[in-house]
Formats: C-alpha cells, sequence, structure tokens
C-alpha cells in the first residue's frame, strides 16, 4: 500500500500534473534527506532533546497537579474548565513572548512552549484516572484501616497509572509538533523547525520536505518510546 | 467464646432528612466462635449493612458491635477479620501473589513472611500454580478463590463474605462453597456469610439468620444440623426440610411486610 502510494506519487510529479514546487517528487525528497543527512540529525537532536525536556517537566508537573487536584474535590472540579480553557490558547504563539523573556541563545522558551502544551493531556488524563476508585477497593483498605497517604499509594497512583500513560502517548507527538513549531516564531534557531522555515524562504522545496520528514521520524520516535515505556510499566494490561 | 456479639443495634442512613432510611433496628446477634452463620432475606433488609456494621465500615447508631471480645473498631484497626465482597475487588496491578500479600504488607510483616503465607493461602484455594499470574488473566471464579485467600491471609478468627459467589455460575458456586467449608473447617474460623440464595444459606451454614426489610431486622434464626457435608447433602431429606423451613420463615416475612 505505502510503496504503492509513493510510486503513484513520484508518477503523478513527474508526469508534470503536479508542480515540484507545489509538491517535490518522493525521489527528490530522499534525496536532499540524504544529502542533509548529519544535519537532520543534529538538529533533530537539539529539537529532540527540546521535546524531550519539555515532555518530562510538562508531564511532572501534569502529574502533580493532578493529584493536589484530586485530593479536593472542589479544586478538581473547578480545574477542568480552566484547563479546558488554558488549551483552548494557541500555545504556541506564546513562543514569541516567551522568546523575548529569554536570550536569543537561550533554548528554555521552547521548552516552556512544549511543556505547556504537554501539561493539559496528562493532567486531565491523570485526574480522570485518580478519580476513578473502585468501591469495593475502597471498603477493603478501609478494612485494613489503611491511612490516606497508604490508600494513594497503593490504589489511587497505580489505578492512574494507564491514564497517565493514555495522556503521555497524546502529549509524546504533540511535544515534537510543539518543540517544531516553536522555532518558526524566532529564538535560537538549532532545531528542525527553523531549518524548514529557511528551506522554505529559499525556495529549496525538496530540503524543506525533507527536514518535515525528520520531524515526523523524531514524532514517531518519541510516540513509540512513550508506548514501549507504557508496557514497561503497566504489565498488567498486556493481553 | 463468642465471636461477633451485636446488642441492641440499630443504623439510621441520613438521620433527620428527608431520605432519611432505617436499615435495621433492634438487631441482637451471638456468632460463637467457629460458627458458620448466613444472613438471608430480600433486598433492603439490611443484611449488607449488617455485615459492614461488624466490619465496621459503617458505625451503628444505636447498640454495640463487639468482634473477638473488643468494640468492632478496635477488632478492625486489629484486622480480627477477613473480608470478601461480591466483587472480587482484585488489585489489576498485582499479581496474584502480591494480591494476598496485600493485608499482610498492611501489617508490616517481612517478606519471607508475606510470601510464605501467600503460597500457604494459594495452596488453600487451589491456586499456587496462578501466583504470578495478573488478576485480569484468571476467570471470575479463580479471581474469587484469590479474594477468599487474601481475606485468610492474615489468618483472622473471623470470615466476612457479602454475597461472595453472587456473580458466577451455578457449577463454579458449588465448587467454591465446598471449598470454604473446607477451608472453614481447617482453619477453625467463624464465618458470617451474606447471601440472597437459600439453598447456598443452607448448605453452608450452622445457623441462618432470617432477615426482613422496611424497617430492617431478624425476624427468625433457624438451626441447621447437616452433619459434615458431602455430594450427597445436596440430595438429603434434611437439606430439603432445611430450604422448606427458610422459605417458610422468609415467606413469613413478605406477608408481614
Amino acid at each position: 500500500m505505502g510503496i504503492g502510494g509513493l510510486a503513484l506519487w513520484e508518477l503523478v510529479v513527474k508526469a508534470g500534473r503536479i508542480a515540484p514546487f507545489v509538491l517535490p517528487a518522493p525521489s527528490a525528497i530522499w534525496e536532499q534527506f540524504w544529502l542533509s543527512r548529519e544535519v537532520i540529525w543534529k538538529t533533530g537532536l537539539a529539537s529532540g532533546t527540546n521535546a524531550l525536556v519539555g515532555l518530562v517537566g510538562g508531564a511532572v508537573l501534569g502529574i502533580l497537579a493532578a493529584m493536589v487536584a484530586s485530593r479536593f474535590r472542589l479544586l478538581g472540579e473547578a480545574s477542568i474548565p480552566v484547563a479546558a480553557a488554558l488549551n483552548a490558547l494557541p500555545i504556541i504563539a506564546l513562543a514569541p513572548i516567551l522568546n523575548n523573556m529569554f536570550e536569543s541563545t537561550s533554548s528554555i522558551p521552547r521548552r516552556i512552549v512544549v511543556a505547556i502544551v504537554v501539561f493539559f493531556p496528562v493532567f486531565v488524563n491523570t485526574l480522570r484516572g485518580l478519580r476513578q476508585v473502585d468501591p469495593t477497593h475502597r471498603e477493603l483498605m478501609d478494612s485494613y484501616a489503611a491511612g490516606g497517604w497508604t490508600f494513594t499509594r497503593l490504589v489511587r497512583l497505580p489505578g492512574a497509572l494507564p491514564f497517565v500513560f493514555t495522556g503521555l502517548r497524546q502529549a509524546s507527538s504533540l511535544a515534537v509538533i510543539a518543540a517544531v513549531v516553536a522555532e518558526y516564531f524566532g529564538g535560537l534557531q538549532d532545531g528542525l523547525g527553523s531549518r524548514i522555515t529557511s528551506a522554505a524562504a529559499n525556495t529549496a522545496y525538496p530540503r524543506a520536505w525533507a527536514f518535515v520528514v525528520g520531524a515526523c521520524v523524531l514524532g514517531l520516535v518519541f510516540y513509540i518510546a512513550a508506548l514501549g515505556l507504557e508496557r514497561l510499566a503497566t504489565p498488567w494490561r498486556r493481553p | 467464646m463468642t465471636a461477633v456479639e451485636l446488642v441492641g443495634v440499630g443504623k439510621v442512613f441520613n438521620p433527620g432528612r428527608a431520605d432519611q432510611v432505617v436499615a435495621l433496628t433492634g438487631v441482637d446477634l451471638t456468632v460463637e466462635s467457629g460458627q458458620f452463620v448466613s444472613l438471608i432475606g430480600p433486598s433492603g433488609c439490611g443484611k449488607s449493612t449488617l455485615l459492614r456494621l461488624v466490619a465496621d465500615l459503617v458505625p451503628p447508631s444505636e447498640g454495640t458491635v463487639t468482634v473477638a471480645g473488643k468494640p468492632a473498631r478496635k477488632a478492625r484497626l486489629d484486622q480480627e477479620y477477613g473480608i470478601a465482597f461480591q466483587q472480587a475487588g482484585l488489585f489489576d496491578w498485582r499479581t496474584v501473589q502480591r494480591n494476598v500479600e496485600l493485608p499482610l504488607e498492611l501489617r508490616r510483616a517481612s517478606r519471607s513472611e508475606r510470601r510464605e503465607r501467600a503460597r500457604e493461602m494459594l495452596d488453600l484455594v487451589g491456586l499456587g500454580d496462578f501466583a504470578r499470574h495478573y488478576p485480569p488473566q484468571l476467570s471470575g471464579g479463580m479471581q474469587q478463590r484469590v479474594a477468599i485467600a487474601r481475606a485468610l491471609a492474615v489468618h483472622p478468627p473471623l470470615l466476612l463474605m457479602d454475597e461472595p459467589f453472587g456473580a458466577l455460575d451455578e457449577m463454579t458456586r458449588e465448587r467454591l462453597q465446598d471449598e470454604l467449608l473446607r477451608i472453614c473447617a481447617r482453619t477453625g474460623t467463624s464465618t458470617i456469610f451474606v447471601t440472597h440464595s437459600i439453598p447456598e444459606a443452607v448448605y453452608l451454614s450452622d445457623r441462618v439468620v432470617v432477615m426482613s426489610p422496611r424497617p430492617g431486622r431478624i425476624t427468625d434464626v433457624i438451626d441447621i444440623d447437616l452433619g459434615s457435608r458431602n455430594e450427597a447433602t445436596r440430595q438429603s431429606a434434611d437439606f430439603f426440610a432445611g430450604i422448606t423451613e427458610v422459605r417458610r420463615a422468609l415467606r413469613g416475612t413478605e406477608v408481614a411486610a
């Protein structure tokens, strides 16, 4: 299927049905990918680091915030609409503002953008998981005279783990997108995003596409890593 | 020795409000050590509430509950009883072995003691080979057996069970009934068993406590003496006589209600 699609794409572009500056042929993109492989690797590493740092930071904050919100019923109920409103903000558009707050050689603005983007899915999913407690589990732990923290540690947290990972899986792709796109708005230009914009500005479309492919691969790596981590951390859910 | 003693116990939910419910009133009940007592009655008769009063999961509105010679609260804190519910309530993220270990873990038992005791309990319910499985990999009947093993793990003198076989098919149910009797006889555990099945109550019990709703109360206590149970017991005349007697007592409560 995939190979057939690529062949069809190549054929359509070569036959002149689509202008190469609109959509370059896959062979041209591949050629550029190969030529720029070192730059793609280097910039991919930079973007990947930003995405990873932001992802970890945002996820830790999201989980902690969800734990606090689940402790207090009112806070939990009030926090969902606030979080939804925050999520509706074009967070990536904060990049220029953040860029002005830090030095131009700083990677922090992009990482902050990633962390904010990641926060929402992790927070919402974790909160949902923490709130779902089997009433039988509650009575059982009461019968053991288990205290609040013991209950959280032994029941709430492990029970919420599958939800946390659902959030992390969603967040992993978002993290890469945010890390790449945040560069469109200035700041330090050492990642994949800056190369995409500069190649496109120079009408080097196959090269721009080659970096897009690089970003795509990076996103996939993050997603698969999140999936693998989920498998490791929740062995009871394996079929 | 008495395992459980309730004197003048009543329970009112939401007292003084529009949705006030008198769940139980004037309950006096004594369970002797080693006895198997079933609570039976139509839904809303407060049998589950009665069990939870003994377990100190809900406090009584009046009267006193004594378990193993202590107030119910102290008995709960000392883990004087093990409890099993209609839902097995296993923790999916713990292996079968670690599920059974949980009450011991909360008692700060040593690692080796935990492991040994869990092994012993799993062998008792015939699941020694499944120690490393996760609960979702087991059938409903097996999960319920793990729950029983967990309830027995601290060697409690008292076992409280709230319709533990209610969600199981008839064949599994009868097998687990025999297993439960064998375990109780072997460990000398006293048992309070909530059920809505008349044959189950008669087959398992030394005494069947018949309850009626609105307000929940005990209307009859029927002594059962079937000797040691086996396959023939389920066909015996005494068994059917017991069933008839309990059924008649239940019907009596229906008319009264």
